[in-house]
């Protein structure tokens, strides 16, 4: 059986900049199995970013070959790379990116709209996935009448809402106090414990203590792949969800 | 998604900025209570004069007495007689373009019966007469030719008369009297209504003009063979000019009228002026509501240009609703409906606003509007291609945008 959840042989991402073109991301080869903790690591414009993108089918390779989940994604048009990241991709960014005007429950739902799921059932997940990171008594509260490390949650619940087996968080801390990123990284590290693969972009190294591997990227190439123990359980242990996670 | 999902999307944003979503509809509601306000107007006017041609009778020509002159001053019409009953009848037989001329007299009296009494006016005329004017006779009968020339003591009444003589009873058969005279009732007319500027078409009777003439006041001068005017139908519209020539040229050479003496009658061609008139009110009509239109169009560009801004300052939310899942036509779909909803909203406030001005219109300045729900449903259909069509440019560039670039999107 193939346990690779993400396998990608000689992918490429290049831009033209003018009459330039930028090699954003070179020949990357890498599987990713299910219900991994990956932290991807490197300085601005070493390629991290481009690698989030396209695995999270946000964009296409200009080389190479993606196969996600079994599927070649790699040659995929726009509406099917939606289909993609409706049903297999989560994501939570730096800056939330909750829509202003909607309850928590409301930018819960939102992955839901699209997959057409009917409104009774978008409530009771949307409400299980905001259980799920502890925000059971703020559903019907707007952004901003919630903390930052709330929004944030608010966010992982919109990520999760779908089951999609992926998430892929964009500097999820970077906008957060480092106690509230804490938090924020057991919550990550008690997804993966319930069996969500987790890739993480981050260039702060505590932060990529959660992952049990990490890959690092300079001017666009992967150039270390290395598994880490549980270095972070000594940081994670401080908060009450990583002892509850089966680890 | 669902149109529903898609509906209450849209009505979350355009909540979200009210008063932008209040001022974009503006230019809709402008528009659409303008163009039904004018449809409306142009309608009511064009209705009048229909009237007004209904109640006149359809390619009708009036033929009067001409002016005297008597030392310099001009009697007015009717101060010299010179039309008779064989003019009219020369008329008739004559000239190609007539189908009737009938002559007529009149007077006012006092009409009695029991113990009502009731002002109006009488005609006298014959069948001719009532076919010229296009009046039917409702129930009972109209003159027969016996009756004219024996100047029978028989008269047709309009409805009104019925209503205020005979209330309730059938009038065929009964007796009026008309200034004191007895006349048997052999006829009513349909009723002809009112006209617009207040005048009751039906409240009237009518008698044999040889009975009015030898037995009620008509004035000294049409006892004898005068006639107070001839009424003419030509035999169409086309005719009418053809039908005004010849009865001049016909009436000068029997009333010998030597080159370059003015006319001793008149000829007025009412149904002409009055579908002139008609025609350049239904212009003026068409002008207005293409006016309005284009405010509908104007309106439209409004909806566009805060789409467009709305779409830049929403690119953020595009760019998740793209990452979460969202294809480009589910984006489509979202700010098409919101530009929709926008214009249709507008649209139904401006149906309002159309209708309430047109009743308002109507109600003080008096102006004959006619509103249609047809005009409503059709303002508010061109309200929303509207929408559509200046919702769907912003859109679409919405839709087309790149999601990692919409992500970044500060």
């Amino acid at each position: 059986m193939e346990s690779a959840v993400i396998r990608t042989r000689g992918l490429g991402r290049d831009f033209s900049v003018g009459s330039q073109v930028v090699h954003a991301l070179r020949d990357l080869t890498v599987d990713i199995a299910h219900g991994e903790f990956v932290a991807i690591m490197g300085p601005s414009g070493s390629g991290k970013s481009t690698c989030m993108h396209v695995l999270g089918c946000l964009d296409t390779p200009t080389s190479g070959e993606y196969q996600l989940d079994g599927e070649d994604v790699s040659r995929l048009g726009r509406d099917d790379l939606a289909r993609i990241r409706r049903n297999k991709v989560g994501f939570v960014f730096q800056a939330f990116n909750l829509m202003a005007g909607a309850t928590a429950q409301a930018n819960v739902e939102l992955p839901l709209l699209y997959s057409g799921e009917p409104r009774v059932e978008r409530a009771e997940k949307a409400a299980r996935a905001l259980d799920a990171v502890g925000l059971a008594d703020r559903r019907h509260h707007l952004p901003t009448q919630l903390s930052g490390g709330q929004m944030q949650r608010v966010a992982i619940a919109r990520a999760i809402v779908n089951d999609p087996g992926i998430v892929l968080a964009d500097e999820p801390t970077g906008a957060l106090d480092s106690a509230t990123g804490r938090e924020i990284m057991a919550l990550l590290d008690d997804l993966n414990g319930r069996g969500m693969t987790v890739i993480l972009v981050t260039h702060e190294r505590d932060v990529a203590r959660y992952a049990r591997r990490i890959l690092t990227f300079r001017d666009g190439r992967l150039i270390t792949d290395e598994a880490q123990d549980r270095a972070c359980d000594a940081v994670a242990g401080d908060s009450p969800e990583s002892e509850a996670s089966p680890g | 998604m669902t149109f529903s999902d898609c509906l209450l999307s849209a009505a979350a944003s355009l909540r979200s900025n009210k008063l932008r979503t209040a001022l974009t509809t503006l230019g809709i509601i402008i528009g659409v209570a303008a163009v039904i306000a004018m449809v409306g107007v142009g309608k009511g006017a064009e209705q009048r004069i229909d009237e007004a041609i209904q109640g006149l009778g359809e390619n009708v020509l009036f033929v009067r007495n001409g002016t005297s002159v008597s030392g310099g001053v001009r009697g007015g019409s009717n101060s010299k007689v010179s039309l008779t009953k064989a003019d009219a009848a020369a008329i008739e037989r004559q000239a190609s373009a007539i189908a009737i001329a009938a002559p007529t007299v009149r007077t006012t009296g006092q009409v009695v019966s029991g113990n009502s009494n009731w002002f109006t006016t009488i005609f006298g005329v014959g069948d001719a007469y009532l076919r010229a004017r296009d009046w039917t006779i409702g129930e009972g009968r109209t003159f027969n030719p016996q009756e004219e020339r024996a100047a029978a003591k028989v008269a047709i009444i309009g409805e009104t008369i019925v209503e205020q003589l005979l209330p309730g009873q059938n009038p065929i058969g009964n007796i009026i009297r008309i200034e004191r005279i007895p006349f048997r009732v052999i006829g009513v007319t349909r009723p002809k209504g009112e006209s617009s500027w207040g005048r009751d078409h039906d409240d009237v009777v009518f008698v044999p003009i040889s009975t009015a003439k030898s037995r009620m006041n008509v004035g000294e001068r049409f006892r004898g063979r005068f006639v107070r005017d001839i009424t003419v139908k030509a035999r169409s519209a086309d005719l009418l000019d053809a039908a005004e020539q010849q009865i001049i040229e016909l009436l000068r050479q029997r009333h010998r009228i030597r080159p370059g003496q003015p006319d001793d009658f008149y000829v007025r061609n009412i149904a002409q002026y009055l579908e002139a008139r008609a025609k350049s009110e239904r212009t003026m009509s068409m002008l207005l509501a293409a006016v309005a239109g284009i405010s509908l169009i104007v309106g439209g560009i409004g909806i566009m240009n805060i789409m467009l801004v709305s779409v830049t300052e929403r690119t953020r939310e595009v760019g998740l609703r793209m990452a979460v899942g969202a294809r480009g036509q589910d984006i489509l779909l979202q700010f098409v409906t919101e530009a929709v909803a926008v214009s249709l909203i507008g649209g139904l406030v401006g149906v309002i606003l159309g209708f309430g001005g047109s009743l308002a219109a109507a109600r003080i300045a008096g102006w004959p509007v006619i509103t249609s729900p047809f005009s409503a449903v059709v303002a508010m259909g061109f309200a929303a291609l509207v929408g559509v069509f200046f919702g769907y440019y912003p859109a679409l560039k919405a839709s087309r945008l790149d999601p990692i670039e919409a992500l970044r999107h500060e």
